[in-house]
Formats: C-alpha cells, sequence, structure tokens
C-alpha cells in the first residue's frame, strides 16, 4: 500500500485528489453512482490509515492467499533464451491460481467493513470470477458474476468452479458477449441495488478509487519482488515485464519500482492476430484517449467514438482498455507499452511449460514472448523479472484446440 | 429566452406540466426518426429528448441499448444527428430540444466543436449521462457561452450537501433520475416523488422534469403534476420496436408511436 514516506517527486504519489493521473482516470459514472463512488472512496481512505485493516488483510494474505509468493530463477528458460537471467514471479501458486485474489481479498475486507452483503463483479477469464466467488463463500456473502456469453462458453471450467463456491453467473448477451459488455451489465446491477452492493472491480481501470485502490492492492506483488530480488542477487532488476489487460498484475509489480529509474519496466499488450490486423486488445498501441468505464484512459473506439470489440486468445487480455495509471505512464515514457501476438504467447506458453515445468496462463505467456525478443539482447549478468500473473489450467483447452489436439 | 425557458412559462401559463417524449436518433433509419421527431412536435411532445446512440449505454437499460445498436448500425453519427436537428428547425423553432448521450463520441467530435455545432443546428440543452458535476466544470462554461443549457441529474440517493454543491450552477431544467436503477426499470411511487420534490425546491427554482420508469398515461400525468414534466422514453421505443420487421420500419412505425403519444399528452392536459 501506499508509502508515507515517498518523496515530493515519487511517480508514486498518484493519483491527485480528484482521481486523475495526468489527464487521464477521474469519475465518468452517472450520477446516481457518484454517492456511492464518494462513499467508497471515504471508506478506502479511512481503512488505509488503519492498522488493524492492514493487520487483517496480512494475515488473510499469508493464511489465506498463500502469501508471499516465491520469485523463481528460471535457469533452464534463461539458457534457452539466453541473454539475461530470468526469474519468475509466482503469482500462479496464489490460490485460486492467479494475481487476482489479491486485490479481491483486499475489496472484500473493505465491502464487509462497509457493511455491503451482495458481491457483483465482471469477469472475462473467469480468474477474476473465481477470485470472487472463492472470497464470497468464505465470509458467506451473496455473489453475482456477470460474465460476457462467449466467454462463458469458452472458460467452462472456470464458470463451473464459479457455480460450485455458489455464485450466480449471469451470461451477458450483449455486444460481443465479452468482458466489456460484462463490466456494462455489473455497473447497471451496482446501480439498480446501491444500497446492499458492492462493485468488486478486478482491475486498475474503473472510476476512481478503483485504479489506485487495485493498483495498492496488487503492489504486494512487486513489494515482495523488489525484497526477493535483493535477498537472491544482492541488487536490483535490470527491467520487469507483465502483461496487460486491464493492467492489474503489471501496475502491481510496477509500483513499487516506479522510482527506480534503473529498473526499466515492460507492459506487454495483446497484439492478437499483429498490430495491423484489427484483431487485436492493444489499446495503448492502436487506441486513443476516450471515456469509458468511469475513466478517461486509452481505447480502441471508430473515427466516431464508439468503442470496438477486442481481440486475443486470452479471454483474460481482451478488453478495448486499459488502466489510467498505465496511460500516464506511457505519456510520460516511465513505461514501454510493447505487443506480443497470440502465436508468439502460443509459443512462449509451450516453452515455459517444457523448460520449467510450469503452465502459464495465456495472459502470463504474452509476457514471456516478450522476455523471448528482450532477454537475447541482454547480457548474461543481466536480470529480468517476468510477472507469471496467473496458472494456465483454464487455459489447456484453448492451447489444445489451437494445436489441433483433440481433448 | 430561451426556448427551454420560454416553453416552462408557456406551460405555467396553462397549468400544467411538460410532456417530455424521447427517440433514439436513426432508430431505426434516418427517415423514420427524422420523421417521427417533427410528429412528436406535433402531437403533444412540449420538449424532445433525442438519444446520441453509444455502444455501451451503461446506465441505459435494454431497451435503449437495443434501440442505439439498431441506430448505430444505421449509421448515426453526431454530426449526422445536428444534420437531423438543423432539419427539424427549418420548421419548428418553438419545441425545445435536449440531445442526451455519453461523453465518448462528443470528446472525438471534438468538446468545443460540438457545442459550437450543437447550438448551430438548433439544439437547446444536453444531458451527458457520464459527466458528473465535478468534471463537467469546463464542458458547462463552454457550453453556456454558446447558449446551450448543461442538464444536471440528481437522484433519491443525492445527499443533501451534494443537491446543494451540484444544482447551484444548474440551468435550464433539473433532470431528476426518480429510480436508483437503469433506464425502463420500476417506477418511483408517488409519495417517494412528492417527497424528492420537496427536498429538490428547497435548493433550486429552476423546473424539475422526472424521468426513468414512467410508462403508462397514469403515471405521465402524476409525474408531470408533482413535477415540472415526465419524460417517457422506454415505452415509447418499446412500442416502436414492435412495429419493425426484420430490425426495419413498417408502416405502422409512426402512426403506433404517435397514438401513445397522443395518449400520454390527454392524460398530462387533463
Amino acid at each position: 500500500m501506499t508509502s508515507s514516506h515517498l518523496k515530493s517527486n515519487s511517480l508514486r504519489t498518484g493519483p491527485d485528489l480528484s482521481g486523475h493521473f495526468g489527464p487521464y482516470g477521474g469519475r465518468f459514472v452517472a450520477e446516481t453512482l457518484m454517492p456511492l463512488m464518494i462513499e467508497l472512496e471515504k471508506a478506502y481512505e479511512t481503512a488505509k490509515t488503519d492498522p488493524e485493516f492492514h493487520a487483517e488483510l496480512k494475515l488473510h494474505l499469508r493464511d489465506y492467499v498463500g502469501r508471499p509468493s516465491p520469485l523463481w530463477h528460471a535457469k533452464h528458460l534463461s539458457e534457452t533464451i539466453g541473454g539475461a537471467q530470468i526469474y519468475l514471479k509466482r503469482e500462479d501458486l496464489n490460490h485460486t491460481g492467479s494475481h487476482k485474489l489479491n486485490n479481491v481479498m483486499g475489496q472484500i475486507l473493505l465491502a464487509r467493513r462497509m457493511g455491503k452483503t451482495r458481491i457483483v463483479a465482471e469477469t472475462g477469464a473467469g480468474q477474476h470470477g473465481v477470485a470472487t466467488a472463492t472470497v464470497c463463500a468464505l465470509f458467506g456473502l451473496k455473489c453475482v458474476i456477470y460474465m460476457g456469453a462467449t466467454d462463458v462458453e469458452r472458460q467452462k471450467p472456470n464458470v463451473f468452479r464459479m457455480h460450485l463456491l455458489g455464485a450466480e453467473v449471469k451470461a451477458v448477451t450483449s455486444g460481443a458477449g465479452t468482458l466489456k459488455d460484462a463490466m456494462n451489465e455489473a455497473m447497471r446491477d451496482w446501480v439498480a441495488h446501491v444500497e446492499d452492493t458492492y462493485f468488486l472491480v478486478g482491475t486498475v481501470a474503473g472510476p476512481h478509487p478503483y485504479p489506485a485502490m487495485v493498483r495498492d492492492f496488487q503492489s504486494v506483488i512487486g513489494t515482495e519482488a523488489r525484497q526477493q530480488i535483493q535477498e537472491q542477487t544482492g541488487r536490483l532488476p535490470d527491467g520487469i515485464i507483465a502483461a496487460i489487460g486491464g493492467g492489474s498484475n503489471a501496475m502491481g509489480i510496477f509500483h513499487p519500482f516506479l522510482d527506480d529509474a534503473e529498473v526499466a519496466l515492460y507492459g506487454v499488450e495483446a497484439a492478437g492476430l499483429g498490430l495491423e490486423s484489427g484483431k487485436l486488445a492493444a489499446s495503448i498501441s492502436r487506441g486513443r484517449p476516450g471515456v469509458l468505464h468511469g475513466n478517461r484512459t486509452y481505447l480502441l473506439q471508430d473515427q466516431h467514438g464508439q468503442i470496438e470489440e477486442a481481440h486475443s486468445i486470452s479471454a483474460g487480455l481482451d478488453y478495448p482498455g486499459i488502466g489510467p495509471e498505465h496511460s500516464w505512464l506511457n505519456d510520460i515514457g516511465r513505461v514501454n507499452y510493447v505487443s506480443a501476438t497470440d502465436k508468439e504467447a502460443l509459443d512462449a506458453f509451450q516453452i515455459l511449460t517444457h523448460k520449467e515445468g510450469i503452465i502459464p496462463a495465456l495472459e502470463s505467456a504474452h509476457a514471456v514472448a516478450y522476455a523471448q525478443k528482450l532477454a537475447p539482447k541482454m547480457s548474461k549478468d543481466q536480470i529480468l523479472i517476468v510477472n507469471i500473473s496467473g496458472r494456465g489450467d483454464k487455459d489447456v483447452p484453448t492451447v489444445a484446440a489451437h494445436l489441433g489436439v483433440k481433448l | 429566452m430561451s426556448r427551454i425557458s420560454a416553453c416552462f412559462a408557456a406551460l405555467k401559463a396553462q397549468g400544467r406540466g411538460a410532456l417530455i417524449p424521447y427517440l433514439e436518433a436513426f432508430d431505426p433509419d434516418y427517415e423514420t426518426s427524422k420523421k417521427l421527431l417533427a410528429e412528436m412536435a406535433q402531437n403533444g411532445g412540449d420538449i424532445i429528448e433525442i438519444g446520441v446512440p453509444f455502444s455501451d449505454p451503461a446506465a441505459d437499460g435494454p431497451t435503449i441499448q437495443l434501440a442505439a445498436k439498431r441506430a448505430l448500425k444505421a449509421g448515426a453519427t453526431l454530426s449526422r444527428i445536428l444534420d437531423m436537428v438543423a432539419d427539424f428547425r427549418r420548421n419548428n423553432d418553438n419545441t425545445p430540444l435536449i440531445l442526451m448521450g455519453y461523453l465518448n463520441p462528443i470528446e472525438q467530435f471534438g468538446t468545443e466543436r460540438f457545442l459550437e455545432e450543437a447550438a448551430k443546428a438548433g439544439v437547446d440543452g444536453l444531458i451527458i449521462v457520464d459527466l458528473p458535476f465535478e468534471e463537467a466544470k469546463d464542458v458547462r462554461a463552454s457550453a453556456k457561452s454558446k447558449g446551450l443549457d448543461l442538464i444536471h441529474l440528481t437522484t433519491p440517493n443525492t445527499p443533501e450537501d451534494r443537491l446543494e454543491l451540484t444544482l447551484k450552477e444548474a440551468s435550464g431544467f433539473i433532470y431528476y433520475v426518480s429510480i436508483t436503477g437503469i433506464t425502463g426499470t420500476n417506477s418511483a411511487t408517488e409519495e417517494q416523488l412528492r417527497q424528492s420534490m420537496g427536498r429538490l425546491r428547497k435548493v433550486t427554482n429552476l423546473p424539475v422534469i422526472t424521468g426513468f420508469g414512467i410508462a403508462t398515461p397514469e403515471q405521465a400525468r402524476s409525474a408531470s403534476h408533482i413535477s415540472d414534466g415526465a419524460v417517457v422514453a422506454s415505452a415509447l421505443i418499446k412500442e416502436m420496436a414492435g412495429t419493425l420487421e426484420d430490425g426495419k420500419a413498417t408502416s405502422k412505425t409512426i402512426p403506433t408511436v404517435i397514438q401513445s403519444l397522443k395518449k400520454l399528452a390527454e392524460a398530462v392536459r387533463s
């Protein structure tokens, strides 16, 4: 969470009081939601300074989520790729199999403090939905998950897991039936049930305070990685790579390093079928600033400001926007936003699986794919950390289909 | 005097509230929508609200969402919607027109350019659903300088201090969203409406109109009596959508909507 001893020119102090990161972020929601946003912001500000809240969160992260997650020196992968030494931050080892649980745990403890009894959430690949359903089961809260009908179809195991956990999964058929449409429906539900419902946003996007709050809860990844790499190698890394959809795992690992100018940061967007194909999810590379889902940020949109459908082999990355802090970090040049295609991610998925015995989520495979491009340009004594944001069990059917294997 | 002020002054003299029908621009096509606009003004619509289609209308219910989808398919863009307004103004210089939409299409068009062209085309007011008071400062000032009212929304859950803060710079009229929910779902009771109006009248002298959840002539009558006007949107769009064949307008499309509108108009005048 945000430290109180930051330098005045720190890149870690954002957003400003009105929720903006430079020109991005803010709070663009219907008036019905404004009182709730203000209430949420106050509740979070209070919780942030309450040692009891931190103690409760710390306990749950350690004993339920399974933190700290290891930092693994992937020697075989490093040898195979050549160049820099690659270390993997193992968020795939968290309970429920991804980084999503860090944020869900934080927000659910907040929702309980606020006296909310019903949780709504949106999910793309299902990882955030599963994490939310899990914690709702743990605390006995009613849970409704909105998921695009297309995603319900292609992520059946996760849908079944959510059902087992007692959540109601609502398939959204509007639009293309993907994450963007699920986000709209979850917001509609929240507007209609403002009294008892908490909207548990799964990424560093949405109206203020969500981008900052989700980042704070995910920053545990970078805080641990910073300490672990120094313990293992005696210094900071030369570079950090993380995949970006909305961008929460990336924001989580980047944030504690933002003021370390010597650490290069790489956010990998999904280039889908290629940056020129029109079938992609790379909002920074191929989008432009606009307003959607409560914040100003880079968006995939047509010339008239209508939002376009995103595409990626990874259901978790195909969102047409990105967190507003990423938009700002792009504009000021602190983070390098690059991309990897579906095909590159598939190759990386197989290499990591073969060489390290770690099956990554297709999201994380995008980060590994960029490591394959970057590491060979670096020397053997340089260090790269790649965030393995989730495990790939959920993606095995997708990968099999692309490899022409019938399960 | 602006068209909006003149309209409410005239209604006050008649001792009744406004009937404000809604249509989604270009739903299901440009020609039908243009005719509907003209006919609505002639058949009891005191003020007309024109929806500007957006791909992701997060505050709207399924009826308006589908209307927006049809409209976008029919080629709706902001500049063509302004053409429609300009065309309407050739024969009607009295009926106030309010554009209701979301911020992103406006920003991509260029906010300044849009405000200028909207005023020139004959638009009187704007409702930008996802632009709350805190983010609206520049747009409000610029709209005002061009003679456009940026209509403010309030809701049942807006706290008193926020009402005072946000309504002090409001102009035109106040749009009271009578339910905490999306368009076209449930409705507020008369008692709830009366209480809310009491709250609102304390902090503003502007006319207050009621929207969201008004479907029947009875509901329109009571809302237009208790407040200064009633918006009917989803109910009319549903009627219209019911006449479409393969998503296209039929000979029944305009007469069906206008017949419903006449009943609503009769009710608010009774």
